[in-house]
């Protein structure tokens, strides 16, 4: 399986890992890959609300800026200082250079993620 | 037409190529009612040599012989011949954006150097390839302290060049950017006490220039300490470079926004000129403006590129740092070769001149009218006022060819009959001995008192 | 055994250094006269406020200067060189004799403040330009202050907006085809305005149901470019000024592709209200490595009121001045009155064509464009089958396949002996190559090109890792962007020093 069988999915190429009242978010290889070299990722400041479905950084390559999309409702806890250095363990390991931790404000938003295996139907179809 | 490499011949053949009868196919797209049925309504085709004659009459008719006391953001200094000798060089002039760097190494480079030579001579960690001029610098400089501090509002001094403050108001009306003033003092800089009570938490920078529009030095340090205790940012205009040779450049500000024009840049009634975008490297993201990064090839060999590419319109679009696309490469290639012409200790020389023409012309004028603000430091102007309306004054310069310093009523009519002189390098003390001489009065006893003083 | 040639690695030519790397105390480019005033006490007349330490600024001589500038401008490619076939760009010829008159001495050192009397001719050029602009985009009033074209379409957005606030309401949206060039878009949000896109149809031109589906009260106006990035004549151009006309929008000009209609048609007269120009592209005024530009935005008499300040003015007796009274205007978008040598420059350019060398101008860019279509016929795949103007855009489908991409092959087009392309552009085209060649480009340039263009397509079935390697015959090979984007290097630094250094 070549996304993580615990992690949830969005149609914007975002993966979230959810544990109890707080959860992970990244964006998945096939983002990566798509993307090319990450350069730069910008993200929110430890304290801010974010919300489903709308932006809350953004990920730059050499040539292109792709907006981050919140899998879910929260706020950020922690950021993944490591990014500032190295954005490019994103392109070495996707599912594991995770960008920021949100307290949830509601777990039900993930219920209507997609699965692991529906991601991966999900981008066989996209491409 | 001498400009097009095609005979008649030519284009018959490429028409039957395409398959097309005449020219008329190929614009057969445009409908007929718009298609333009008369010749276009400018002068007929000109000779060469009918071209330079119809400028150099026009150059004629432009104060040709004059010698000018105007600065107020545009300086007359001498420009080193090397710089037209090489920025005529066809791969400068008739090149275009370096986007492809493997064909651009030579402007990429020449960029590098100039963003190098701003930051040791502003003291700031990064220089971006220039902006349109100094004074839509300072406005994208102002919008970048809004977009870092998530502030709304702006002080601005009134020392700040009168058209700058205008072209700041234009930009900031539609982002939703309040603009206040803050004052001078009889010393002619930024009044101190009247900026703290200004200041707000909504504050996101305080923009002042310095040597201010009056040639005045302000107090940056001082300036520095208010904006941030406040948590707003410092940005510093510099329209007069040649004063970094000599002046201590606002090391304490968070933004410089400078114009290059005095660095080897023809007057040229207004422009092209360079405008430039200094600040610390923290900040480098929301800079506008190119810039150029060192990098290597596939073999390791050292080179540059355009870089950080993100932060602009091509990509960004509708989020970018700023809408602008082009810079003025070929301007800042001047500066940049005057930069390195002069060098280290050219640039202090050349300064050094500056002041020395100014305070001789201002304690000499000191005798026949009041000189302003004396009681802070100033580079290459000074403000005289005197009892005589300036343009008065002017007028009767001009019998003997000399352009004036700029009336200041209309920008500062609280300053009743003042004027703004500026010496360069370039002013002969037999020209500043003139023009003090007419300037008190029109006694030719009194002239020819002062002319002998002088001496 | 076969001895590969080893490329020269020590070609000073090839090897020039940065200017600071050749700096070294004592030498010296520069000298001035001696000085005819008492020299000031610097430290008594700054006090705190003097500089001690000038940091590391070079110190070398003229001739090295004079090397290192003549070195490097041999590594640029430029039009004196070669053709750019870069779409949008008209990459045209920079006539000298513009260089010449802009040097001319009254108006090369003229001070943008000294008196209007002493500067009748400056006026002059601005006057003559400003009729000849006008009379060629059949506008009623143009501003010639704006520095490039970005900034003409903040001036011009500017008024849209002014106008819009003078009926009442500044509306809130601005409608921009997905086509365009993305200063579009970067604008209307620096003058406060939400885009709204506006999709194409399906040959890639504006889709007139949709427009008037999206045109409504909220929208100031439409931002087109006619011709568009794909090269084609939106000939449906009186239905969509009709359009957003009817509902109070402003049409806005994006005037870039002037190139294919000078002489032949007028903006003006096509509905347009507002719209810029770019004197670097249009009217041959150089390019010069990235800049300066100059963008003049041309009006229709509804916009006057709002024009920058100063606006010039001719009295009675013909002098020429400036007028600041101008209670409507939107302000100044810069100091001073534009970038007048570029000024200089495209007014020798108008004089040096006439109006019959400007119609011819216009013809052959167009003529030359569509030859290259037709002669790269079959070779790339042409995405939209509408009759090409001045520029014309193909994709890299066809090599896709082979895994080489539009970048790849301009890459290729290098080692040819030309510039790339503009790749990547128009976004409604993938793999886009976009390919003006202007009118300056005789019939044998245009030949060698479409020849490399076909030798490359055959190169990418042969060997397409080749190509997927090229350039080969630069002095420096495919650079490394991502780590000068993620670890940013943007300035020298001189090494540390060392006790050996001093």
């Amino acid at each position: 399986m070549a996304y993580p069988a615990d992690f949830k999915y969005t149609k914007e190429h975002e993966w979230i890992k959810a544990d109890g009242k707080t959860a992970t978010v990244g964006i998945t290889s096939h983002a990566q890959e798509s993307l090319g070299d990450i350069v730069f990722v910008e993200l929110p400041k430890v304290g801010t609300e974010v919300t489903k479905g709308k932006t809350f950084g953004s990920v730059e390559s050499v040539k292109a800026v792709s907006d981050l999309y919140s899998p879910a409702s929260g706020t950020v806890t922690e950021i993944n200082a490591d990014l500032a250095t190295a954005p490019e363990s994103i392109n070495k390991d996707a599912h594991s250079a995770w960008m920021m931790k949100i307290s949830l404000k509601d777990s039900g938003d993930l219920e209507s993620l997609l699965s692991s295996a529906d991601y991966e139907k999900f981008v066989a179809e996209e491409s | 037409m001498r400009y097009l490499p095609k005979s008649p011949a030519d284009r018959e053949a490429m028409l039957r190529a395409i398959g097309a009868r005449s020219i008329d196919d190929l614009f057969s797209p445009i409908p007929a009612e718009y298609r333009l049925k008369r010749d276009l309504k400018v002068p007929r085709q000109m000779a060469e040599s009918e071209i330079v004659d119809w400028f150099r009459e026009r150059s004629r008719e432009n104060a040709d012989g004059y010698t000018s006391f105007l600065g107020a953001g545009a300086y007359y200094h001498y420009r080193p011949v090397i710089i037209d000798s090489l920025i005529s060089r066809g791969e400068f002039l008739t090149a275009y954006t370096p986007y492809q760097a493997e064909v651009s190494q030579g402007t990429l480079q020449s960029i590098f150097e100039f963003q190098t030579m701003i930051c040791e001579l502003t003291g700031m960690e990064v220089a971006n390839a220039s902006m349109y001029d100094g004074s839509t610098a300072a406005a994208e400089a102002v919008m970048m302290a809004v977009r870092l501090t998530g502030r709304r509002s702006v002080i601005v001094a009134r020392s700040v060049h009168p058209e700058y403050r205008e072209v700041l108001a234009t930009y900031a009306f539609h982002q939703g950017m309040p603009l206040s003033n803050v004052d001078f003092t009889d010393q002619g800089r930024v009044d101190l006490d009247a900026l703290e009570k200004s200041i707000t938490p909504e504050t996101a920078c305080v923009l002042i220039q310095s040597p201010n529009f009056f040639g005045t030095i302000e107090d940056v340090a001082a300036v520095a300490d208010i904006a941030h205790k406040h948590g707003a940012m410092l940005v510093v205009s510099i329209a007069e470079a040649i004063s970094l040779g000599i002046v201590e450049p606002p090391r304490q500000a968070d933004v410089i926004a400078m114009e290059a024009q005095s660095f080897g840049v023809p007057l040229g009634y207004g422009g092209p000129y360079c405008g430039v975008i200094a600040t610390k490297e923290q900040y480098v993201r929301q800079m506008p403006g190119r810039l150029v990064g060192q990098t290597t090839d596939k073999n390791g060999k050292r080179g540059f590129v355009l870089t950080l590419a993100t932060r602009e319109q091509h990509i960004r679009r509708e989020k970018a740092t700023s809408n602008i696309c082009t810079n003025q490469a070929l301007i800042a290639l001047m500066a940049n070769i005057f930069m390195t012409v002069y060098g280290k200790v050219g640039l202090r020389e050349l300064a050094k001149q500056n002041l020395s023409k100014t305070a001789y012309a201002a304690a000499q004028l000191e005798k026949r009218a009041t000189i302003l603000f004396s009681g802070a430091p100033r580079f290459n102007e000074f403000v005289v006022q005197s009892s005589e309306d300036a343009r008065e004054i002017n007028d009767r310069l001009l019998e003997d060819k000399i352009i004036g310093g700029l009336p200041l009523k209309k920008f500062f009519p609280e300053l009743g009959n003042a004027s703004l002189w500026c010496c360069t390098e370039m002013t002969s003390r037999a020209v500043i001995d003139k023009a003090i001489a007419t300037f008190a009065t029109n006694d030719r006893e009194a002239v020819q008192e002062v002319e002998e003083v002088a001496r | 055994m076969k001895h590969p040639t080893p490329k020269a690695t020590r070609h000073t030519n090839q090897n020039e250094g940065l200017i600071f790397e050749k700096s070294s105390p004592g030498k010296a480019a520069w000298k001035l006269p001696p000085l005819d005033v008492p020299e000031v006490d610097v430290a008594g007349t700054l006090g705190a406020s003097e500089r001690r330490d000038l940091g590391n600024l070079p110190e070398v001589s003229e001739i090295e200067i004079i090397r290192h500038f003549t070195r490097l401008s041999t590594w640029n490619y430029a039009i004196d060189l070669g053709m750019y076939p870069l779409g949008s760009c008209t990459m045209k010829y920079n006539p000298r004799v513009n260089e010449v008159v802009a040097r001319l001495d009254g108006l090369a050192n003229a001070h943008p403040y000294q008196p209007e009397k002493l500067s009748q001719g400056a006026l002059r050029i601005l006057k003559t330009l400003a009729d000849c602009l006008n009379d060629i985009t059949g506008m009623d009033a143009i501003t010639l202050q704006p520095a490039a074209g970005a900034h003409g379409e903040l001036t011009g957005l500017l008024m849209v907006r002014a106008y819009h606030e003078s009926k009442g309401a500044p509306r809130k949206k601005i409608l921009i085809p997905d086509s365009a060039h993305g200063t579009n878009p970067a604008t209307a949000a620096m003058v406060g305005y939400a885009v709204e896109n506006l999709k194409s149809n399906a040959n890639g031109m504006v889709d007139v149901a949709a427009l008037s589906a999206q045109m409504n009260e909220d929208v100031a106006a439409l931002m087109l470019t006619n011709p568009n990035t794909l090269g084609v004549f939106e000939q449906e151009i009186h239905k969509i000024a009709d359009v957003m006309h009817a509902k109070g929008g402003l049409l806005y000009m994006d005037g870039a592709n002037m190139n294919a209609l000078v002489g032949k048609v007028r903006p003006g007269d096509f509905g347009v209200d507002v719209m810029h120009l770019n004197l670097h592209k249009t009217f041959s005024t150089p390019h010069g490595g990235g800049g300066p530009g100059s963008g003049p935005v041309a009006i229709k008499k509804i916009l006057e009121p709002f024009l920058p300040t100063p606006v010039l003015i001719s009295a009675d007796d013909g002098t020429l001045g400036f007028d600041y009274n101008r209670p409507d205007s939107v302000g100044r978008v810069r100091a001073f009155y534009g970038n007048f040598g570029m000024f200089v420059r495209a007014l020798a350019y108008i004089m040096a064509n006439g109006p019959d060398g400007l119609r011819q101008t216009t013809e052959d860019a167009v003529l030359n464009a569509n030859y290259i279509r037709k002669g790269l016929d079959g070779a790339y795949d042409l995405p939209y089958k509408t009759p090409t103007m001045h520029e014309v855009v193909f994709s890299d489908k066809l090599q896709a396949k082979e895994g080489v991409r539009t970048m790849d092959i301009a890459k290729r087009l290098i080692d040819y002996g030309f510039h790339p392309y503009t790749t990547a552009f128009p976004l409604i085209v993938p793999g886009a190559l976009m390919i003006e060649p202007t009118e300056s480009e005789s019939r044998e340039e245009l030949d060698l090109f479409i020849e490399a263009m076909r030798s490359i397509a055959a190169e990418v079935e042969e060997d397409p890792a080749m190509v997927l390697g090229a350039p080969y015959t630069t002095r420096v090979s495919r650079l490394d962007e991502t780590t000068a984007a993620r670890k940013p290097v943007l300035r020298w630094k001189p090494a540390p020093a060392s006790p050996q250094n001093t």
